[in-house]
């Protein structure tokens, strides 16, 4: 080894506490990059391998009841490569030992070949016998949850008629990646279940014999989707079609797609913050270091060592900084890579994840890594380059002070020598004390980006659960049905309250923008699921008018006071114009309201409802879950105090690990700026300070320099701080926001609070340490010592 | 000693501070002879040690010509300049410039790794009588100790010329001797033309020649027709 290149590794071990505040702050950007790049990959690939093995149809459709005869139709709809109609409905199961429903989604299996479309995936056992009537298969997360084998039973409420079925196989399928039951806002895979059963039983429960209500297309490569689907609407449309969607409507999909997305979010928004973090530490450190070894650079130029030769001496050290952090962040990154992927593959059903992250994402976070300290270091590498011996033998010329306004104020205010100092010192550096404070800024921010999103989540658990869904369960039914029910209803035990609610798919148009939507109806003064408006007020909806969710009126680009196009996929498919009255805030879900009695004029039937919203005596659940098994148009029900839970437990194991990590990363971020710049201030100055010490100053005061210095630039880096982690938070809230749910930006005073105290707590500290070598100044040899 | 190792012609340097130029060399013609242990003597500001760094190739000259040999300094370009320092160069500073970093031996491998034809770092610290100290870092050993490795590491390539600027401005008069010592007798051995610039001017009687500057010109230069040896210098 070349002595040069000891000195290399010497430098670098004496830097060794900078150098790893420095390397782990670049470890973060490359463990993320790794994490989010990777995880984006690893799901997206896992995704298209799913869909193209087992065959993932690219349009859907559901009818009333449309004939068998109608599908060489459809199949020669230009375009249209494959085809697989089925039978589905829904259906209240009884699970024996589990005292609650659960809603089953059932699905015919075909009696003749093999799917041809969504093929499922066989876990474990064998698919139904085409000839039994009591043989299924179940989605597996479905069976784990309610710890089901082949060979257990349980009975389904199939439109009146009780069937008992017995598992013989568990599945998984690509149409159910993300699984999730009717009307419900998170995954309960005990409560919801996939059921295939063989097309001849299923036919006989849903008198289905030669006809469908279900169908999935898949397309030629090249084909486009919009006029297969206004082809299959036409044929369908006498049937009873509801609108065929593409993938981008399919539930699963578009869970799977908003993840991806967020993932995609993360790996653009995060990365390039650290880097740029790192790069600004990289190049505090080594301009310091070659303004202290100005006359080892000159000795090493008079040796005859080139420019390119020191250059690349002092782009090295950055390097080896580079190689650590980049070395921690691979390790970092893979560990938590591997764990999200096992937390995506518990929460997504998916098969199989592939799991690796490729090497070209290793080498792309690395080359960042490297990139970027060797662009924070450059500048100072070349410095020490162009640095003329001569000049680099002679100690620098002291700093250039200039009296200005400043300076006048501060003398009227008479301060004390020790605070004049530091103002000037501040003044004097202004680009460094501004990055300097920048970098502190963003450590603020990381914490408010963190933690926001406990006040956010907050919010949306108070709107979606206290203000506008009050009811304890929703129930259910399999199609419309005359108000009436809703007495009915009131007479199961343990119903306290209920209310009727009515639902319709629908595609709402407003020039070349639409949106498939379900319109919900209520009748005026409802309490249990009510529409409030911006002041949390509760808002009957007008009649003849439509009030619309923000981001629903986002997407179709309309204010309150616009009309648009409602095109109802039900009834007789209707269209009507209609005038956007006002726009509410909501988080789940796009909604749309309408007047109950208008919407009953516009379909020209009696009061009718989809659902009934219950308030429950808890007291009596299981009498009610037993009446219900017995109630055979009810196909479901939807409690609320579980979804909320579940919600809130999911959110709640989440948060705590993203809070920890972002804390974890705004002391670090704070250390590495906080400690590099104190130790910087104190090697700039240990002579000016070892002379105060001699003209009799205490240790407290001396200090009082450099800490004041450092605290100041903290203080200052608070409301910038703010800004940036306002500004953060918005982005995020709008990278994760999709057509299913929103994160609100709420943005509380606390928030900055915990950002502020952790930020100062961290820099305080980091003083503090660089204190104690202050404190261990020798005065003698520092006074000695030429510069 | 005909033959001529340096030649300058009218060589001036400037500083420009902005509100004053300041000449720190004005007009200066000067021969150097090949093995001559000269010194150059004068008050601080007189141009000496500006001299020496246009003559080792550290700094460029305003205006007037340089030669090394047959090979004109003047317009030399930035790599020749750092091809000439490390064939043909070695510096002693003052204030030894070590690597704190690098022990005794690194210090001189420093050069060693660079140089065309080094000798090794161990004969060059055994040739100023640090054989036993080569593996002490810079903060364990004295000043004058520190000097010697610092000429240690200027001989080690085996220069043709050793340019040493006050190489006894921070030593006490015993460890000045030594370091004197050593200077002499490498110019002796190796004929390595030696350049001392020094306040001291006692250290003029170990000379062959004394050049003596003041504003920036040569005011004086004195062939010493005999020398003392280092040992019989007292200050």
């Amino acid at each position: 080894m070349q002595a040069i290149d000891r000195k290399l590794l010497r430098d670098f071990k004496r830097l060794w506490i900078q150098a790893v505040a420095i390397a782990l702050v670049l470890a973060c950007g490359v463990a993320i990059m790794l994490t989010s790049v990777g995880m984006y990959n690893a799901l997206s690939e896992t995704r298209a391998a799913y869909y193209e093995r087992n065959r993932f149809a690219d349009v859907f459709a559901i009818t009333t009841r449309a004939p068998r005869s109608l599908l060489p139709e459809i199949a020669h709809i230009d375009g249209v490569l494959g085809i697989e109609a089925r039978i589905s409905g829904e259906a209240i199961l009884d699970i024996p030992g589990r005292n609650r429903t659960a809603v089953g989604h059932i699905l015919s299996y075909p009696e003749t070949a093999d799917p041809v479309l969504n093929v499922p995936l066989l876990v474990s056992g064998r698919f139904p016998d085409p000839l039994s009537s009591g043989e299924a298969v179940v989605n597996a997360p479905f069976a784990n949850a309610n710890v089901l084998t082949e060979g257990d039973s349980f009975s389904a409420n199939l439109r009146g008629r009780k069937r008992e079925l017995t598992i013989v196989g568990t599945v998984l399928s690509p149409e159910f990646i993300y699984t999730i039951g009717p009307g419900a806002m998170m995954p309960d895979n005990s409560a919801f279940g996939v059921i295939w059963m063989p097309e001849r039983a299923a036919a006989a429960a849903y008198d289905m014999t030669g006809a469908f209500n279900n169908i999935s297309l898949s397309l030629a490569a090249g084909a486009q989707t919009p006029p297969v689907i206004d082809a299959l609407d036409t044929l369908l449309e006498p049937f009873g079609g509801l609108g065929a969607y593409d993938r981008t409507t399919h539930q699963s999909d578009a869970f799977l797609d908003a993840e991806i997305n967020q993932l995609k979010g993360m790996a653009a928004i995060l990365p390039p913050i650290f880097f740029g973090i790192s790069a600004f530490l990289v190049s505090m450190v080594m301009g310091r270091i070659i303004s202290l070894e100005r006359s080892e650079i000159g000795l090493l130029k008079a040796i005859g060592y080139s420019n390119t030769e020191i250059c690349l001496h002092y782009l090295m050290l950055a390097g080896l900084i580079a190689v650590v952090g980049v070395g921690v962040g691979w390790l970092a990154g893979t560990w938590l890579a591997r764990d999200t992927a096992a937390q995506y593959a518990e929460f997504f059903n998916f098969p199989y994840v592939i799991f690796r992250v490729s090497y070209w994402v290793y080498a792309a976070s690395g080359l960042a890594g490297l990139l970027t300290t060797s662009l924070g270091a450059a500048h100072a590498a070349l410095k020490a380059a162009k640095l003329a011996p001569a000049i680099a033998m002679q100690p620098p010329a002291p700093p250039r002070f200039k009296r200005s306004i400043i300076d006048e104020a501060m003398a009227r205010m008479q301060l004390a020598q020790s605070t004049v100092m530091i103002f000037r010192s501040l003044l004097r550096w202004p680009l460094r004390s501004f990055l300097t404070s920048l970098g502190l800024a963003f450590a603020v921010a990381s914490v408010i980006a963190a933690t926001f999103i406990n006040d956010a989540l907050d919010e949306i658990v108070d709107l979606a659960f206290y203000q506008t869904n009050r009811q304890d369960a929703m129930l259910l039914f399999a199609s419309d049905v005359p108000e009436t029910a809703v007495e009915d209803v009131r007479h199961l035990p343990g119903v306290l309250q209920a209310e009727s609610q009515q639902f319709h798919a629908a595609i709402l148009r407003h020039g070349h923008l639409s949106k498939r939507a379900a319109v919900e109806s209520r009748r005026p003064g409802n309490d249990l699921s009510r529409v409030l408006d911006a002041e949390g007020r509760l808002l009957d909806v007008p009649p003849g008018g439509l009030v619309l969710s923000e981001r629903l009126a986002g997407h179709l680009e309309v204010q309150a006071g616009d009309s648009i196009e409602v095109e109802f996929l039900s009834g007789r498919r209707e269209t009507f114009l209609l005038p956007v009255t006002a726009l509410v805030e909501l988080h789940f879900g796009l909604g749309a309201y309408m007047d109950f009695e208008t919407m009953n004029a516009m379909f020209r039937q009696a009061p009718r409802v989809s659902t009934v919203n219950v308030t429950l005596d808890e007291s009596q659940t299981e009498a009610l879950h037993a009446a219900i098994k017995k109630t055979p148009r009810i196909t479901g029900i939807v409690e609320m105090n579980e979804n909320r839970r579940s919600f809130q437990d999911t959110i709640e194991q989440n948060i705590v690990v993203m809070n920890t990590i972002y804390i974890g990363i705004a002391v670090l971020i704070t250390v590495g700026v906080t400690y590099n710049a104190a130790r910087i201030q104190l090697s700039e100055r240990a002579r000016e300070l070892a002379s105060l010490r001699i003209l009799g100053f205490g240790r407290g005061e001396v200090s009082y320099i450099l800490m004041g210095e450092m605290m100041l630039i903290a203080l200052i880096a608070q409301p910038f701080g703010w800004l940036i982690g306002a500004w953060i938070a918005q982005l995020m809230t709008n990278a994760f926001s999709s057509d299913l749910y929103a994160i609100p930006l709420v943005l509380k005073p606390a928030t900055f609070t915990v950002a502020s105290l952790v930020v100062l707590t961290a820099a305080f500290v980091s003083v503090m340490i660089v204190r104690r070598r202050l404190d261990g100044l020798d005065l003698v040899a520092v006074m000695k010592t030429r510069e | 000693m005909a033959d001529v190792i340096f030649r300058t012609q009218g060589i001036t340097k400037v500083y420009d501070t902005g509100e004053v130029q300041v000449f720190a060399l004005a007009g200066v013609d000067l021969e150097l002879y090949k093995g001559e242990l000269t010194v150059l003597l004068g008050p601080s500001g007189s141009g000496k040690s500006t001299l020496l760094n246009i003559l080792g190739g550290l700094d460029h000259a305003t205006d007037g010509r340089v030669w090394f040999e047959d090979t004109e300094l003047t317009d030399l370009p930035d790599r020749g300049l750092t091809k000439y320092r490390r064939d043909h160069v070695g510096f002693v500073f003052q204030f030894y410039n070590l690597v704190p970093s690098l022990t005794a031996r690194e210090n001189v491998q420093l050069v060693t790794d660079v140089a065309p034809d080094p000798m090794p770092a161990e004969e060059a610290l055994a040739l100023v009588g640090l054989g036993k100290r080569m593996d002490h870092f810079p903060s364990e050993m004295s000043g004058g100790e520190q000097q010697r490795v610092a000429i240690a590491r200027a001989i080690a390539k085996r220069p043709q010329i050793l340019l040493c600027d006050e190489p006894t401005g921070a030593l006490d008069s015993t460890t000045g001797v030594q370091v004197l010592e050593v200077l002499r007798d490498i110019n002796e051995r190796f004929g390595t033309t030696t350049v001392v610039i020094t306040h001291n001017a006692e250290i003029q009687r170990m000379a062959h020649r004394v050049i003596f500057f003041q504003d920036g010109k040569i005011s004086e230069v004195r062939t010493n027709e005999t020398r003392l040896s280092p040992s019989e210098i007292v200050w």
